[in-house]
């Protein structure tokens, strides 16, 4: 179990226990967090779960596999601290992530 | 206006096999798709990936999954309306009446919602400012792509799309391709044309770096781009192209007055109708308790579905339920030889 907090584009923020194994795109989605669209249900083929990972969080993160990056370039706004959700598996070194939701998915 | 029993909205393999469960059981249905080609997220999505989870077919990628389901309807001769979505509804007595953005209308007993997350459109830049000048000198994709020669283009994009236009406007054109990053998605072959032509001066590569504005009168004359350090480059141009994939929009059926909730549509699981009598939906964009996205779950919807559609198409007659192995109407209707 992992607390997840997401800041949505409403600048509200939503502190989520989101339990291991799910990805930060499902703890979003099951608890109705609004923004995170994932079109394609998770299968790294959409970027319409895009988050902008806060900085300290960056390097701890495990690295993009193949696809993402590519994925990203598609994605509304892309930054340097842009991931895909769906990529992000929850575990117990998640906890205390936060993501920022962008104000679209596309 | 087309007359046909069901008007099936989507190409994808549900809506693919709903129209071969249609045809078994004897009605007659045409399909409306917003892209160029059947196969919906199977095609578009990831043609090359395999499938590991359909019955009895351990492995096939995207692509094979939509050609054997064109082998199997087939038979039915079933008509395509590509590269257009469904606009209109309106009821007519007991019949449905639709109009596409192709500016085909259809007269259907009913209707089968087939469609995925919705159709597929270009992804479009993030700037409010940029829809001013969509269509004119802004597009997302080229169709008349002799309106460039001898002006300045501005490829927006990392994948094939914009890898190839820019290689092959350069021939005519002075361009300029802007990405994101140094790596690109496209392929490397292309990647290495375009670091070439970059070499030479026949293109100008500006990676690491973002749409920042736009601007002009009734046309675009400037753009504005911004490097991931802060710097940004004024660069004159005629037209700006973007190319960031398609993304799934529902469009004009969330006005239909259909029950709604997070882009998909509620249904009953007898036969996946939704809360207006003669519309259906089955697949990715239905929803009920238990729902699982999955391609296979899509083939039962489309089965029970046709099934449902055979009411309204045929109020006066029973349909018999019958297995195509023994039944000689099946097998009549398939084409079958003995």
């Amino acid at each position: 179990m992992a607390k997840i907090t997401y800041n949505t584009y409403d600048n509200k923020t939503h502190s989520i226990d989101v339990q291991n194994g799910l990805t930060v795109m499902e703890g979003a989605v099951q608890n109705d967090i609004p923004g995170i669209d994932a079109d394609c249900g998770g299968g790294m083929a959409c970027a319409t779960c895009h988050v902008y990972v806060n900085e300290e969080w960056l390097n701890k993160l495990p690295a993009k596999e193949d696809g993402e990056e590519d994925m990203l370039d598609m994605a509304f706004e892309p930054k340097q601290n842009s991931r895909l959700s769906c990529q992000l598996i929850v575990s117990d070194e998640l906890d205390g992530l936060v993501v920022n939701i962008p104000s679209k998915q596309g | 206006m087309n007359k046909t029993d069901v008007l099936i909205i989507g190409a994808g393999p549900t809506g693919l096999f709903c129209a071969h469960q249609l045809g078994i059981i004897g009605l007659s249905c045409e399909i409306v798709d917003n892209l160029d080609k059947a196969g919906g997220q199977c095609i578009e999505l990831y043609p090359d990936k395999p499938i590991y989870d359909i019955p009895a077919v351990p492995e096939c990628t995207g692509e094979e999954l939509t050609n054997n389901l064109l082998k199997q309807i087939k038979p039915f001769n079933v008509k395509f309306h590509l590269n257009q979505r469904v606009e209109e509804l309106k009821k007519v007595q007991n019949r449905w009446h639709v109009k596409t953005s192709g500016k085909q209308e259809f007269d259907v007993a009913s209707i089968v919602i087939a469609g995925g997350v919705g159709s597929f459109e270009p992804r479009k830049f993030p700037l409010k400012e940029c829809e001013n000048f969509e269509g004119s000198s802004l597009f997302y994709s080229i169709k008349d792509k002799s309106i460039f020669k001898d002006k300045t283009i501005s490829i927006f994009g990392g994948g094939d799309s914009a890898l190839d236009w820019a290689i092959e406007l350069s021939n005519t054109s002075k361009v300029n391709l802007i990405h994101r990053r140094d790596g690109f998605s496209g392929a490397e072959s292309s990647v290495q044309k375009v670091k070439e032509l970059n070499d030479q001066g026949k293109l100008n590569l500006y990676t690491k770096y973002q749409i920042a504005s736009v601007s002009g009168d009734k046309n675009i004359n400037m753009v504005n781009i911004k490097h991931d350090e802060g710097e940004t480059k004024e660069l004159k141009t005629d037209y700006v192209l973007g190319f960031f994939g398609l993304i799934m929009q529902l469009g004009p059926i969330l006005d239909w007055g259909l029950n709604i909730d997070k882009k998909t549509i509620k249904v009953n699981t007898e036969n996946f109708e939704t809360n207006i009598d003669g519309i259906f939906a089955i697949g990715d964009i239905c929803a009920y308790p238990g729902k699982l996205k999955l391609i296979l779950s899509g083939f039962h919807e489309g089965a029970l579905a046709a099934r449902g559609c055979f009411k309204y198409a045929k109020p006066d007659e029973k349909l018999r339920f019958e297995f195509t192995t023994t039944s000689k109407a099946a097998q009549e209707r398939l084409g079958v030889k003995k």
